[in-house]
C-alpha cells in the first residue's frame, strides 16, 4: 500500500462520486419537490449512454455525441413524463413504484431490441486517452475530465438554484410544494422543468460513464440503487444533500472495496479477510445508510422544517 | 379550581415568521374555554402544541401537574387529552362502531392479541356503543364511515374523543363546514358535556362561543390580548380592535 | 394516570361510571351511585347529573335526531352468517381449485404442473406474507423478497454441511429471519412514504451483495441443494407429497392471517394505515404494532423461501434482488391488496402470464411470436404499466368487492 494506490482509489471515489451526484441531484428534486417516486431513472442513464454510443460510432466525435445524446435524453424523458407518468403524480406511491418498474423492464427490452444483449463499447475519446499529473502521479485523464465536468454541472446547478428565478421556485417547491401550487405558479411547468433537469442530469452521467462501464440493457439498476442510498442518506430534496452524499458513498465505496479485505488481514488474519472482507466491503454504504438514518431519520441535510 | 391544563410562555417560530409569541392559557377544571381571534391569529398552532404534534420552540405546557411539554402524541392521548380535528380525521374504510372501538382499545390496550375477531369483543363494543348514544349517532353503528355525512363526521369525532375517557378535550373548530341545524345539535351536545370535561374549544361561530363559553381567551398575532367571561370579552377594547382595525367603530 | 382511569380488575367501567368517578367533587345525590351488580349506561348517569337542569336530556329532541336519516345503509351487504358464508364462497373455490390439481395432473400424466402450480402457491404464501404489510399495514415494502433468501440459504447452506432436518433448516431461517426483520424493520420503520420505499430496497440489496460475496456457497452462479429437507412422515422428493405440504402450508397461513386481520392486531394495523396520525392521537403507540406486523410477514416468506429451495432445490442471489421483491408486490396488486386471497390469485395471474409471454405457442405470425417471445419482459411491463392506469382494483379484489375495502 502506498499514496499513490490511496491517492488513486481516492480520486476514483470522487469521481464515482460525482456521477451519483449528478444522478442523485435529479432525483432527489423529483422526489422532494414532485413527491414522485421514479425508479425509471436509471433507464434514463442507460438511454444516455447508448444514445451518445450510437452517436460516436456514428459521427466518431465524443463530443458531438455529448452534445446531442444529453437533450436527446431530456426529450426522451419528458416524452414518458407526458405520455406515461402525468396521470400518477396524484396517485399514492405504490401506484408510481410499479409503473415506473414496468417502464424499467419496457427500456431494458427496448434497448435489447435495437442494440442486443451484449455489450456496446464506446472508447475513450482520444484528446483525453492519455493521463494526467496530479500531486506528482498519474491518474487517467478521462475519469480526471468526468470529475471536472460533473463539478462544473454541479456549480451550475448551483448558480440555477440559487441565482435565477427558475431556481428560485424550484428552491420554493423543495420546501413547500403545495404552498407554490396555491401562488398561483405553473405547476406543470414547473414539474416540467424539474423532470426535464433530472433527465438531463442523468444522461450527462450516462454518457460519461459509457466509455468506463460497458454499456448494456439493465446497466441502469445498479446505479439507480447506490442514487437511492445517497439520496436518503442525504436527505430527500436536498441537493446538497445530493451532493455530500454522492461523495460519501462514492469514497466509502471505492475506498472500502480496494482496502477493506487489506485492513482486515492487517487487523484480523488472512482468512477473515479473504471470507468477510468483500462481503462486507459491498455492504458497507447500506451500513453507513443504516447508521445515518438511525441517528437521523432524515437525512444529513433534511429540507422539510417542520 | 384546579386548573387542569396549563400553558405558559408558548413560542413557535418558523423562520422569520413568529406564529406563537408568547402564549398563556390556562383551563380550569370543569370549564369550557374559548378560544377565539382572527384568521391567523394562531389558534390551530395552539392546538397543534397542545395535542403533541408540534413541538413549541419555548415555553411549557402542563397537564393534571405533569409536564407534557415534550411528551409524544399517544402519552398525552393516553394522559386524558382528547381531541377532534378541525379537517375530519377518522378512518372511513372502518364501521361508525369499529372507529369508536378502536378509541376504546386505545384505551383498555392488549393490542397484542391475534386470535379472537376485535368485532365480537363486548368489552370494546358496549363502550363504544354508549359513546355513539351520547353524540345521538347510535343508529347509524353499522353504517360505513366513508358513507356519513360532514355533520354526522364531526359527531364521531366527538364520539372518539369521548371514548377515549378524556379529562381534557380539545376541540378545533367542531362546527367547521357545518349547516345551522348540525350547529344547533352539537351546541346542544357541548352544553351537555360541559362540567363533565374540561374544553378548550376554538371556534369561529361566535353565537356557539358565547352561549357556551365560561371563558373566552382572545388571540391576536400569536398571543392572549384578553381572556376572561364572554361579557367581559364582548366590552373589551383590545379585542374590538384585533377584530376591526383600528380606528373602525 | 388517576387511578380512576384505569379499568379495574376484571371489569372495564362504564362511560358513565367514569364520568361519576370524575366528578367527585360534584353534588350527586346517593340514587345516582351504581347499584351494585348493575353499570348506569351513560345516559343515565348523565340525566341523574342533570337533575339540576330543567329539561332531562332524553326528553329533548336532539338537533342531530331530527336529522338522522331514516336509511341505514349497512358496512357490507347484509352481515350474520349468511354473507359470510357468501363472502367465503371465492376462497373456498380457490382452495378447492387447488386440492384438485394434483388430481389433475396425475390423470392427463403430466405432473409438470405439479410445479407450476406449486410455485404459484410458493410464491403466492410469499405475497400473501407481503400483503400483510403492504394491503392492511399500507407499507410498501420493497425489500421482502431478502426474507425469501434467508429462508432458500438456510437450507442451502445446511445442506452444504450435511445437515438435512427440515425442521433444522426451519429452525435457523426463522431465527436468522427473525433477527434481520427486527432489525431492519426497526431501521425502515422509523421513516415513512417514499423514503421507507427506498430504503427497504435498499436493504435488500444489500442482501443480494452479500449473497453474491458468498463465494464458498456459490456466490453469483447460486447454490444447488443436493438434498430435500428431511421432514418426518414425508417424501418430499415425491412431487405429490411436496405439493400437499404447500397446500398445507399456505392454508394453515390464510386461515391465521384471517384471524390477525379481524383481532385487536389486525385492527390497529389496518387502522394505522387508513389514519396513521388518528391512531397516534388515540393513544396508540404505532411503531411496535407495526414493527410486529413487519416481522410476523417477514416470518411468512422465510417460510416461502424454504419451500422454495425445496422446490428448485437450488437457492440464488436473485431470491433476494429488489425486482423480485417488486414482482411480490405487484402480485398483491393485480390479486387485489384488501383480500387475503388475492396475493394467492395474483402470484397464479403473474406466473401464468410469464409463463405464456415466454414459452407457449402463440396463435400469432411467427415473426411477432419470435418478438414477443424474446422480448417478454417488455410486454411484461408494458402490462404492469396498463394495470397501474387502469384496473387498480385487482383481479380478485374487482371479484368480491362488496362496499368494504378490508376483507
Amino acid at each position: 500500500m502506498n499514496a499513490q494506490l490511496i491517492a488513486t482509489q481516492v480520486l476514483n471515489g470522487l469521481q464515482l462520486g460525482i456521477l451519483l451526484f449528478l444522478m442523485s441531484a435529479g432525483l432527489t428534486l423529483v422526489f422532494g419537490i414532485m413527491n414522485f417516486v421514479n425508479l425509471a431513472h436509471g433507464s434514463l442513464y442507460m438511454i444516455g449512454a447508448y444514445l451518445a454510443a450510437a452517436m460516436f460510432n456514428g459521427f466518431d466525435s465524443f463530443a458531438l455525441a455529448l452534445a446531442l445524446a444529453v437533450p436527446a435524453t431530456i426529450l426522451v424523458g419528458l416524452a414518458v413524463d407526458r405520455i406515461v407518468l402525468a396521470g400518477l403524480y396524484t396517485r399514492d406511491h405504490l401506484d408510481q413504484v410499479l409503473a415506473t418498474f414496468g417502464l424499467i423492464l419496457i427500456f431494458n427490452e427496448l434497448v435489447r431490441f435495437a442494440w442486443g444483449s451484449a455489450p456496446v463499447y464506446i472508447n475513450v475519446p482520444p484528446a483525453l486517452a492519455g493521463t494526467v499529473e496530479l500531486f506528482g502521479f498519474p491518474y487517467p485523464a478521462y475519469r480526471f475530465a468526468i470529475i471536472a465536468v460533473g463539478l462544473a454541472a454541479g456549480l451550475l446547478l448551483y448558480l440555477v438554484i440559487n441565482r435565477t428565478r427558475a431556481g428560485m421556485l424550484i428552491r420554493a417547491g423543495a420546501a413547500d410544494a403545495e404552498m407554490v401550487g396555491a401562488l398561483g405558479v405553473n405547476i406543470r411547468l414547473l414539474n416540467a422543468l424539474i423532470f426535464g433537469l433530472g433527465a438531463g442530469l442523468a444522461g450527462l452521467a450516462g454518457v460519461m460513464a459509457g466509455p468506463i462501464l460497458s454499456v448494456q440493457p439493465g446497466m441502469g439498476e445498479p446505479v439507480l440503487v447506490l442514487t437511492l442510498v445517497v439520496i436518503v442518506t442525504g436527505g430527500i430534496g436536498s441537493i446538497r444533500g445530493a451532493f455530500y452524499g454522492a461523495l460519501i458513498v462514492g469514497l466509502i465505496d471505492t475506498l472500502g472495496r480496494a482496502f477493506l479485505p487489506a485492513v482486515l488481514d492487517a487487523l484480523a488474519n488472512k482468512a477473515l479477510a479473504q471470507a468477510a472482507g468483500p462481503a462486507i466491503a459491498s455492504m458497507l454504504i447500506y451500513l453507513l445508510m443504516a447508521l445515518v438514518l438511525a441517528l437521523r431519520p432524515h437525512g444529513l441535510f433534511p429540507v422539510r422544517v417542520a | 379550581m384546579t386548573d387542569i391544563l396549563y400553558a405558559s410562555g408558548l413560542v413557535k417560530r418558523y423562520g422569520a415568521l413568529v406564529v406563537t409569541d408568547g402564549l398563556d392559557l390556562t383551563l380550569r377544571s370543569g370549564e369550557l374555554h374559548a378560544v377565539i381571534g382572527p384568521n391567523g391569529a394562531g389558534k390551530t398552532t395552539l392546538i397543534h402544541q397542545l395535542a403533541g404534534e408540534i413541538a413549541p420552540d419555548a415555553g411549557a405546557i402542563v397537564l393534571k401537574g405533569r409536564d407534557i411539554t415534550r411528551a409524544p402524541v399517544h402519552r398525552r392521548a393516553l394522559a386524558g387529552l382528547g381531541r377532534s380535528y378541525q379537517i375530519t380525521s377518522v378512518f372511513r374504510e372502518f364501521s361508525v362502531l369499529e372507529n369508536v372501538m378502536l378509541a376504546v382499545q386505545a384505551r383498555q390496550g392488549h393490542s397484542f392479541r391475534f386470535w379472537r375477531p376485535a368485532g365480537r369483543d363486548a368489552g370494546l363494543a358496549k363502550p363504544a356503543r354508549e359513546a355513539l348514544e351520547r353524540v345521538r349517532l347510535g343508529h347509524a353503528a353499522q353504517r360505513r364511515t366513508g358513507t356519513l355525512a360532514h355533520g354526522e363526521m364531526r359527531q364521531l369525532e366527538i364520539a372518539m374523543a369521548l371514548a377515549m375517557r378524556p379529562e381534557v378535550l380539545l376541540l378545533d373548530e367542531p362546527m367547521a363546514g357545518m349547516s345551522r341545524q348540525e350547529s344547533a345539535g352539537l351546541v346542544e351536545l357541548l352544553a351537555e358535556l360541559k362540567g363533565l370535561y374540561s374544553i378548550v374549544l376554538v371556534e369561529h361561530d361566535m353565537d356557539a362561543v358565547f352561549a357556551l363559553a365560561d371563558r373566552i381567551t382572545v388571540l391576536s398575532y400569536g398571543r392572549a390580548i384578553a381572556c376572561g367571561t364572554p361579557a367581559a370579552i364582548r366590552c373589551d377594547e383590545a379585542v374590538r380592535t384585533a377584530y376591526l382595525g383600528e380606528g373602525n367603530d | 394516570m388517576s387511578a380512576s382511569a384505569r379499568p379495574s380488575v376484571g371489569r372495564a367501567p362504564s362511560l358513565g361510571e367514569d364520568v361519576a368517578q370524575r366528578q367527585e367533587g360534584r353534588s350527586v345525590s346517593a340514587s345516582a351511585r351504581p347499584s351494585v351488580g348493575r353499570a348506569p349506561s351513560l345516559g343515565e348517569d348523565v340525566a341523574q347529573r342533570q337533575e339540576g337542569r330543567s329539561v332531562s336530556a332524553s326528553a329533548r329532541p336532539s338537533g342531530f335526531a331530527k336529522l338522522a336519516p331514516s336509511l341505514d345503509t349497512p358496512a357490507t351487504a347484509g352481515s350474520g352468517r349468511r354473507a359470510a358464508l357468501r363472502r367465503a364462497l371465492p376462497a373456498a373455490a380457490v382452495f378447492l381449485a387447488l386440492c384438485l390439481v394434483p388430481a389433475v395432473a396425475y390423470w392427463i400424466g403430466q405432473p409438470f404442473w405439479l410445479g407450476l402450480v406449486a410455485r404459484i402457491m410458493i410464491l403466492g404464501l410469499a405475497a400473501a406474507g407481503l400483503n400483510l404489510v403492504l394491503g392492511y399495514g399500507g407499507m410498501v415494502s420493497l425489500g421482502h423478497a431478502m426474507y425469501l433468501g434467508i429462508g432458500a440459504y438456510s437450507v442451502g447452506i445446511l445442506s452444504a454441511h450435511g445437515v438435512e432436518a427440515g425442521a433444522a433448516h426451519l429452525a435457523v431461517a426463522l431465527a436468522i429471519g427473525g433477527a434481520v426483520a427486527v432489525a431492519v424493520g426497526f431501521v425502515c420503520l422509523k421513516t415513512s412514504g417514499m423514503a421507507f420505499i427506498m430504503i427497504t430496497l435498499a436493504f435488500a440489496q444489500m442482501f443480494y451483495f452479500l449473497a453474491v460475496s458468498l463465494k464458498q456457497y456459490g456466490g453469483d452462479d447460486g447454490l444447488t441443494i443436493a438434498m430435500h429437507s428431511r421432514i418426518p412422515g414425508l417424501d418430499l422428493e415425491n412431487p405429490y407429497q411436496f405439493y400437499l405440504l404447500v397446500l398445507g402450508v399456505l392454508a394453515v397461513v390464510c386461515g391465521l392471517s384471517h384471524r390477525l386481520v379481524h383481532s385487536r392486531f389486525g385492527m390497529v394495523l389496518r387502522g394505522s394505515r387508513q389514519n396513521p396520525r388518528r391512531m397516534l392521537a388515540l393513544g396508540f403507540p404505532t411503531f411496535r404494532y407495526r414493527l410486529a406486523a413487519y416481522v410476523l410477514s417477514a416470518q411468512i416468506v422465510v417460510v416461502a423461501g424454504f419451500l422454495l429451495a425445496n422446490l428448485a432445490r437450488f437457492a440464488s442471489p436473485s431470491y433476494m434482488s429488489w425486482t423480485l421483491s417488486g414482482d411480490l408486490v405487484l402480485m398483491c396488486v393485480l390479486g387485489g391488496m384488501g383480500t387475503l386471497l388475492g396475493p394467492i390469485v395474483g402470484a397464479a395471474a403473474f406466473v401464468l402470464l410469464e409463463e405464456f409471454l415466454s414459452g407457449m405457442p402463440l396463435d400469432l405470425p411467427p415473426a411477432v411470436a419470435d418478438l414477443v417471445r424474446t422480448h417478454w419482459l417488455g410486454f411484461f411491463g408494458a402490462f404492469v404499466v396498463a394495470v397501474v392506469l387502469f384496473a387498480r382494483r385487482g383481479l380478485y379484489g374487482a371479484l368480491t368487492a362488496g362496499g368494504k375495502a378490508d376483507d
